[in-house]
Formats: C-alpha cells, structure tokens, sequence
C-alpha cells in the first residue's frame, strides 16, 4: 500500500501547486509534499527489510526490492532538502527579479511532478513505464532548466529536450526490441515486460536480439546519465538552470537513469551468459570519467565545472557496474548515495555563492570565506568530500571501486588514478581562491540557510567514518542482486 | 513470324501516326488547366504540313551533319517507338527489345541532336546543347535504375518478358514500383523537355534548353524534329505504361486480344496525357541549377526502389 | 509473390512510409513538411488498422486511432497553427545540401536494412520484412534533424522518428502493450506542449526561430 502513497503524494502535489501554486505560502507546500513523499519513502523501507521484495498492484505493475527501495529513499531524501533549500534560495532570485509569481507556481508544480516521475520510473515492473516514465521526468524537468527564460537557458532547454529526446528514443527501440525478445517466450500482452517475468526467463531470451537491444537500451539511458560521448546536454542543463534543479538533475536524475540501465543490464547478462554488457559499461564509463576530467580544467564556470564533475562520477558508476561482482557493485551503491548527496549539497553552497556574487564564472567569486564563512565552509567541505579525501565516505567507495580494477581490471587503473588525479588539481585549484582567495567586498550580513548543505555532509562524513550493519547488510542486498 | 513482322510495321507506323495527336491532346489538356481555349487536337498535324511544305533555309556554314541529323534522330525515335509493346508482345523486333539497348537509341538521337546544335557555331545552340547533355548526364542513370527495379523482378531485361511478368503472371503489388514509378515520372519531364525541368512553349534564353537547340532548323528538318519529340513523348508513354500499368497488351500469340489491347491503349493514352499537363499545370519551372537536384532524387529514388525490392520482395 | 493481398498492402504502405521519409528530408518549406508529416501519419495510421484487420489483433486498432487523431490531426493543425502565429513559413536551406543529405540517406537505409536483416528472420509476425523500413524511417527522420536548423523541422523530425519507431513495434511485434503505446502517446502529447511553449519562449528571446543563435553554449 505505501508505493501508492509514495507515488501519489508528488504527484498530488504537483497538481496541487499547479492549481494554487501562486500562493505566499507555496514553498513551504512544496517542502511539505516532499516531507510525506519521505515519510512514505521510509515507510516502505522498513516494509522491505522486514519483508523483502515484493510485486504489488494488478497483473504486478509495481516491484521493490532493496536496490529501488535504496534509490527511492534516496530521492526521497534529497528531494525534501532540496525543497528546504530552494525556498530562500527562490525568494531571493524573486527579489532580484529574475522570478516571477507564474513562472514559481511552474517551478513548484514541475518539481513535484518530477519527483513523481522519478519514483514511477523506480518503482515500476514494466520496462515500457520505465521508459514512459523516464521521458515524462525530462519533460517536467524541461520548462525547469529554461526557467530564466534567458538566451543560453532556453538553448540548454532546448539542447536537453531535443539530445535527450533523440537518446531517449533509442531506448525505445531497445525496448521494443527487449519486447520483441520476450513475447517469444512469454506470449504477447502486458506481461510480457514485466521485469520479474523477464528476470524469471532471462536465459531463455534469444542473445542476439538482446545484445542488439542493450546496445540501444545503453546508448539511450547512457544519454541521459551523461555518458561520454552523449553528455553535451548536461553542463548547459545544469549551468542554465535554476540552482535547485541542478541540485536534484545531478544527485537524482542521472541515478534514475543508471538505474534503467541497470535493470536492463541484469536481464541482458543472463540471457547472454558473457560479459559483453559489462565491457559496454566499463568502457563507457571509463570514456566518461577521462573526458570529464580533462574538461573539468576548461571551465570557467563554477556550475558547468560541477557538471562536469558529474559526469565523471557516474562514469566511475557505471564503470564500477560494469565489473560487477559484489564488491564492485557494493562500492558503486555506496558511491551513487555519496555523490548524490555530496552533489547536491555542493549545488547548495554553490548556489548561494553565485547568487551573493551575481555571477557563476569562477573568478567573479572571491573571498567566500571572509564574506561568508557559512557558505565558504559548505563549499571547501563539500568540495574535498567529492574529490575523494577521507575520512568523507567519497574515498570509502572510490577506493573500493579502485581496488576492485586493480584486482580485476588492471589495465583500467592507471586511466582511472590519472583522470581522478587531473580531476582533483583541477577542480581544488579553482576553489580554492573562490574561498580563501583575497577580496574587497564587505562581510555579508545576513545568513544563508545552508542547514541542508551541513546535513548532507555530515551524512557523507558519517558514512566514511562507519556504515551502520543493517545499512551495509541492505547495499550488499542490493549488490547481490545486480549479479553479484 | 510473318505475324510478328506485320504486327511489328503495324504497331511502328501507328505509333509515327499517333503520336502527334498525343501532343495535340496533352497541349489541349493543358490549355484548359490554364484558362485558355485549347488549339485543335489536330493541330500538331498542320503545324508539321506546313512545316512541310516550306523552303529549307541553311546556315552558310552548316556542315552535311546538320543535314543529316534530323533524319538520324527521327529514325531512332521511330525505332525505339517499334520496340517498346505498345499493344502486342510478340512482335518481329522482339528479342531486340532490351530496355538498356533502348536508352543506347535515345542517347544515340541526343548525340546527333547536340552535334548538330553545335554545328553552326551560334551561341544559343551550344548552350542548349551543354545544357542537355548536363540534363541527359544525369537522367541516363537514372531511368538505368528505374529499368533495373523492373528487371530485376521479372528477371530479365528484355521488355517483352517484363511486361509477361508484370501483366500476365499472378497479380502483385511491387512496392518498389511505386518508388521506379515516381523516379520516372521525374525523369521522363527531363527527357521530354517539359516543366519542371524545361518548358516546350518557351523562347526565353535563360531557361529554354531543348528549343534552343533547333532555333537553327526550318521546314522539313524542323518537322522531322517537332516529330521526333512527339515520337519520343509517345515512346515514354508507352514505357511507362509497358512498366508500370502493363495490363492490356496482347500475350503472345494471342490475336484475340488485340482490339481490346488497341482499346486500352487509347484509353491509357488518354489518361496519361492528362495526367501529365495536370502534374505541369501544378509544377513550377525549376531555376536550371535546381535540376541536378531534381535528377538527383529520381536517381535515389530508383536505388530506393531497388533496395525495396531486396527487401521485401524476395 | 505467395503473400496475400492484404499484405501486399502494407508492404506498398511501408514503402510509401519511407518515400515520405525521403521526401520530408528534401523538402524546403515547413509547411510542405507538416504536409507530409500529416501523410506519414495517415499511411502508418492506415497500415496498423491494416494489420490488425488481417491478423486480429485488437488492440492494434486502439493504436491506429490513436495515431489518427493525434500525428494526423491533432499535430499537424497545432504545427500549421503554431507556423501561422510565428510567421515562419520561407524556404529554408538544410545546413548540408540536399543531395549530399539523400545521398547519406541511401547508405544509412542500407545499413538499416542489413542491420534489421538477422532480427526480421527472428520474427513471427506476418510483415517482419518491414522492420527494416522501420529502421530507415528512424534513422532518416534522425538526419533530418541533425540536418535542419530550425525549431520547428527540428521537432518534427523528433515526431517522424516517434512514427519510425511505432512502425518498427508493429512490424516486429505487432505493437508494444497497450498500456505502454498509452503512455508513449502521453508523452508524445506533453512532449508537443512543451515545445509549443518553447518556441514562443525562443522566438521571444531570439526575435527568430533559427537554432543558429544558439552556439553560445559550448565547449573548445
């Protein structure tokens, strides 16, 4: 019963806000709709530890197990601080005139419908909802990343929607093709794309047409978790955006993403019996973090410099997949709750310092740490939890992943140590004078809301130090079901 | 065999006879798309009596060439118009009747036509005559194709057996028909010189191509060509029938079905004139640099067909 | 031929499907485009109800309805509309010329025909040899895309690729589930909202609807 209370509180509340969204008070209904989304969220944790994974609604539209019911959690979770971070943050690019009334009821309304689109995307047994799903959250996010209605955002806008648009319809193919596999064995009709049936034939599915269709299915979901070379859309989307959206895009959508991929890859590996789409994984993700990393240095742009950073963690995710075994996949669940937190408190502080400077090129922003300490510390932490020093969890999982290739993988060490290590002078060389540098501007007076900055961080630090057992019993669940 | 060779001067001299009255009919046609009141159907038939009758009046320095060619061109107009079934598949000519020995007589009569229109060295005869050849460049290879898709279906490509295979085997849709279809349409405007590629009525130095090849001609050789152009109208259309509406030429050996076959020659005659002044009433000329485009397609269009044909028709 | 008429039908449907394709890819004026788009519509519209007819599949005529109303009627009217307000409607030149652009379109039919070649013989259904058109239809409206600089072309060749692919379900697999081909609709429609809203976004923004404007955003 509670998926459906889940999956209906945001998608109440966005067209809730759609209705009443220009009311004074609609940030905090936005917060509080994502304040219950959470509550169920944990609700149906405790179900599933208690219980297990289970099918529920009519022919078995809905399946949870450990790997979603983490994943919804999560989103769940930073949606809710993401809403308590936006409402400041909103209100004050309201003063300064860059927000209208309307275009905030949009805001709220699509937030909340995106969140839903999210969980849907999650929760659903049915590879062609997934689909549907995945494409409805690009739509609710589209209207988000041109909210500014400036030139470059609606050309972000416009690149997301139509790049994505385009991956996002070879996915559709893949899963026709997928559909096309399975009737074969399970008859035609809606079953036939349920995953748990799927998962149940998956030897039997014919390997060539599963090969043919992961290849799409990857390339299609690759796109929208930013995989090199389809990552063009996502440093516009993020820079152009409004802050909170690049909060949950990076921390949250990409993570749906990956997830499609894979669920796909678990059906496509038994079916197969061969490595083939793990070698797929590992070397896009490992194209991924060496391009990003080498972009990163390019960047002016505090925003696009933590897209790009983005991108180079979900490559290091989905590399970490694409060895599989449950170590690897162990680290890579602990690396996409680090960075999904760590991102987007990062987006937080960062958003509050460009907002204070009036600008997003780096070096506009100077002094952080004597104009505002509050912010100036949120971002230095945040930044050295991303970039991997312990004792912040980042460095639990990146150094499990690499331990893991070195053990496994060998020849994808050094790749992987020289991007991380480009990608670590790069990104602290460029921070490090946004906070400590000198600067004339007066200390600001008021302070920033930054609770959920420090509440991410903390969460990030605590998990470096020590995962508490039902929390590490829960990851290696998940890890044993992606075929560990 | 004696059949087949009466049959064979029978269907040459009908379609030399006809086939300015299929011009007369199409410039009727076409005139009441535009508005205008249509000149007499028999109207190509006084033009060619009075052309006739006139004193020819030869450039000094015209070589025996220019002479010779209006008669080089009629022929291989009448023969091509000989070989393609027009109403009866067994004909003297038969085993000739190979549809890439038919574009060689087509390219053959444009040689001599832009030989010709060279000959006496005036401005506009080499340019009509560059700009047909760029034009026949680009359409030859093109009605290859078309042919091909055809060949390629009923295995052959002689147009006799094409036309077996397509009329009088077990009726079936060719998909990559539809596409050799269009592909010819297209090409068949280049080759006849009618809009969109060129205009038959117009003298105007941009755009004319094919009038600008025999502004030199008078009298009879200006009748033998005005001919041979209603020849070569005609021999398309009876391709394009042979092709793609085959049904209705007399199989083999089948006497029988001979008036029938005259009968719905006339009828498909008819209706393909019509068609074709109600697709020039419709087109625009195209600007001479567009053309290259517009035989680009057909070309495209006639692998297209052919690639259909691979892959749905095997 | 042993096929039945009916098929035959389709097959000559399929191939209309994909002349469309080519000529969508050569045509200049955006209208003529959302002209043929709404034919590419009406034929793939047609072919479903076709194959549903002579194979009984009933929920197949769920989705040549719903392929009616909205890429023949509804879509078309809202372009024509949206064309009409913005005042759009010249002759565009492709960014690649015409010919170069079919001539690429011939070797990517090539490589969507080999490509379907193995997964079409997999196939059970009665007009499997299609799915190559499929595949041409997707992968051309895809060229054209990446081909037109402006918003409108641009979006319907999204949509031409929306129809690709619906082809290629039915051919493989007579159709995706209902609830699934639902969905897709639902997003197809939310889709054309969006960019209904964005072009006037843009047009606001730019004082034009051509993409060229947009090279602000981006790397090197």
């Amino acid at each position: 019963m509670e998926i459906y209370w889940v999956l209906g509180i945001p998608l109440t509340g966005g067209l809730f806000l759609a209705l009443w969204g220009s009311r004074r008070n609609a940030p905090e209904i936005n917060a509080l709709f994502s304040f219950l989304t959470l509550i169920a969220a944990a609700v149906l944790t405790a179900r599933i530890i208690d219980q297990g994974p289970m099918v529920v609604g009519g022919e078995g539209w809905f399946f949870i197990d450990s790997f979603n019911v983490f994943l919804v959690t999560l989103t769940a979770f930073v949606s809710l601080t993401t809403a308590l971070f936006s409402r400041p943050y909103m209100r004050i690019e309201k003063e300064h005139g860059r927000l209208n009334d309307k275009r905030l009821r949009l805001y709220h309304s699509s937030y909340q419908v995106f969140i839903g689109m999210m969980v849907l995307a999650l929760t659903t047994n049915n590879m062609g909802i997934l689909w549907v799903s995945m494409e409805g959250a690009t739509l609710a996010t589209v209207l988000l990343v041109s909210l500014y209605r400036t030139p470059a955002s609606l050309e972000a806008a416009w690149k997301y929607f139509i790049l994505c648009g385009v991956g996002i319809a070879q996915a559709l193919f893949g899963t026709i093709l997928l559909y096309f596999a399975a009737e074969k064995v399970l008859g035609s009709g809606g079953t036939a794309l349920l995953w748990t049936h799927l998962n149940g034939v998956k030897e039997q599915l014919e390997p060539t047409v599963l090969q043919l269709a992961f290849v799409f299915l990857l390339v299609g979901y690759g796109t929208k978790v930013g995989l090199a070379p389809l990552h063009n859309w996502l440093p516009d989307a993020h820079a152009e955006g409004p802050t909170p959206v690049s909060a949950v895009l990076s921390g949250l959508l990409l993570n749906v993403a990956l997830y499609a991929v894979m669920r796909s890859k678990v059906l496509v590996d038994g079916a197969l019996g061969n490595d083939m789409a793990g070698n797929l994984m590992m070397g896009f993700g490992l194209l991924s973090v060496v391009v990003a990393a080498f972009l990163i240095k390019r960047q002016t742009d505090v925003k696009r410099m933590f897209a790009y950073s983005s991108i180079e963690h979900m490559g290091l995710i989905t590399f970490a997949f694409g060895m599989g075994g449950p170590v690897a996949s162990f680290a890579g669940l602990l690396h996409m709750t680090m960075h999904s937190l760590t991102k987007s408190a990062i987006f937080f502080a960062v958003g509050h310092a460009t907002q204070k400077a009036g600008t997003q090129v780096m070096d506009g922003i100077r002094g952080l740490i004597k104009t505002n300490p509050t912010i100036g510390w949120g971002l230095m932490l945040g930044t050295v939890a991303i970039l991997g020093v312990p004792p912040f969890g980042v460095f639990a999982s990146e150094f499990l992943i690499i331990t893991t290739a070195m053990h496994e993988h060998p020849w994808a060490t050094p790749f992987l140590l020289l991007a991380l290590g480009v990608a670590f002078a790069a990104i602290f060389g460029k921070v490090q004078p946004m906070v400590f540098g000198e600067t004339e501007l007066p200390r600001l007076p008021h302070m920033p809301a930054l609770a959920p900055v420090f509440v991410h961080l903390g969460l990030v630090l605590m998990l470096g130090l020590f995962i508490p057992p039902y929390l590490a019993m829960w990851y290696r669940q998940a890890a044993a079901l992606l075929g560990g | 065999m004696s059949i087949g060779i009466l049959l064979q001067i029978a269907q040459t001299l009908a379609a030399i006879l006809l086939a300015p009255l299929l011009m007369g009919w199409v410039n009727q046609c076409r005139a009441w798309l535009q508005g205008r009141s249509a000149p007499p159907l028999m109207q190509p038939y006084r033009v060619l009596k009075k052309l006739f009758h006139k004193d020819v009046a030869i450039a000094h320095n015209a070589s025996p060439l220019f002479r010779f060619a209006p008669y080089m061109i009629f022929s291989c107009m009448a023969l091509a118009a000989g070989i393609v079934p027009t109403i009866a598949n067994d004909l003297a000519f038969s085993p000739a009747a190979d549809v890439i020995a038919l574009v060689g007589v087509f390219a053959l009569a444009r040689i001599f036509q832009a030989l010709a229109a060279m000959d006496i060295g005036t401005a506009f005869g080499s340019l009509g005559a560059r700009r047909e050849m760029l034009v026949s460049f680009l359409a030859e290879p093109a009605l290859l194709m078309v042919v091909f898709t055809a060949s390629l279906i009923s295995q052959s490509t002689e147009l006799p057996i094409i036309v077996e295979t397509l009329a009088h085997r077990e009726f079936a849709i060719y998909p990559s028909m539809a596409f050799a279809a269009v592909a010819f349409w297209m090409i068949s405007t280049a080759e006849n010189a009618r809009i969109p590629v060129d205009n038959p009525t117009t003298h105007l130095e941009l755009t004319m191509i094919h009038e600008a090849m025999i502004l030199e001609y008078s009298a009879r050789h200006l009748a033998l060509i005005e001919w041979a152009v209603a020849l070569k109208l005609f021999t398309y259309s009876a391709l394009g029938i042979a092709l793609f509406v085959p049904w209705g030429i007399a199989p083999r050996g089948d006497l029988a079905a001979l008036p029938l076959a005259v009968l719905a020659l006339l009828a498909k005659m008819i209706a393909g004139g019509a068609t074709l002044s109600l697709l020039e009433a419709t087109a625009a000329k195209l600007r001479l640099f567009r053309v290259p485009e517009f035989l680009g397609t057909a070309f495209l269009l006639g692998v297209l067909g052919m690639l259909i044909h691979f892959l749905l028709e095997v | 031929m042993s096929l039945t008429y009916h098929l035959q039908v389709i097959n000559l449907l399929a191939a209309l499907l994909l002349l469309i394709s080519f000529a969508m890819l050569s045509q200049r004026r955006i209208v003529g485009l959302i002209t043929l788009f709404a034919w590419q519509g009406a034929a793939l519209s047609t072919s479903t109800a076709l194959v549903a007819w002579s194979t009984n599949q009933h929920h197949l005529y769920y989705s040549a309805g719903l392929t009616l109303a909205l890429k023949v009627i509804a879509m078309p009217w809202f372009f024509y509309r949206l064309v009409k307000k913005l005042d759009v409607d010249h002759d565009v030149e492709p960014m690649i010329n015409i010919p170069t652009t079919m001539l690429i379109g011939i070797v990517l039919v090539i490589f969507a025909f080999n490509l379907a070649l193995p997964i079409s013989q997999m196939s059970g259904t009665v007009m499997r040899s299609t799915l190559g058109i499929a595949m041409a239809c997707v992968l051309l409206a895809f060229l054209m895309m990446i081909t037109r600089s402006k918003a409108i072309p641009q979006v319907i060749g999204f949509m031409a690729m929306e129809n690709g692919l619906f082809f290629a379900a039915t051919s493989a697999t007579y159709g995706m589930p209902l609830v699934v081909e639902m969905g897709v609709a639902l997003d197809v429609m939310v889709a054309l909202f969006v960019l209904g809203i964005m072009s006037f976004q843009i047009r606001e923004s730019f004082d034009s609807m051509d993409l060229k404007h947009m090279e602000k955003l981006k790397e090197l």
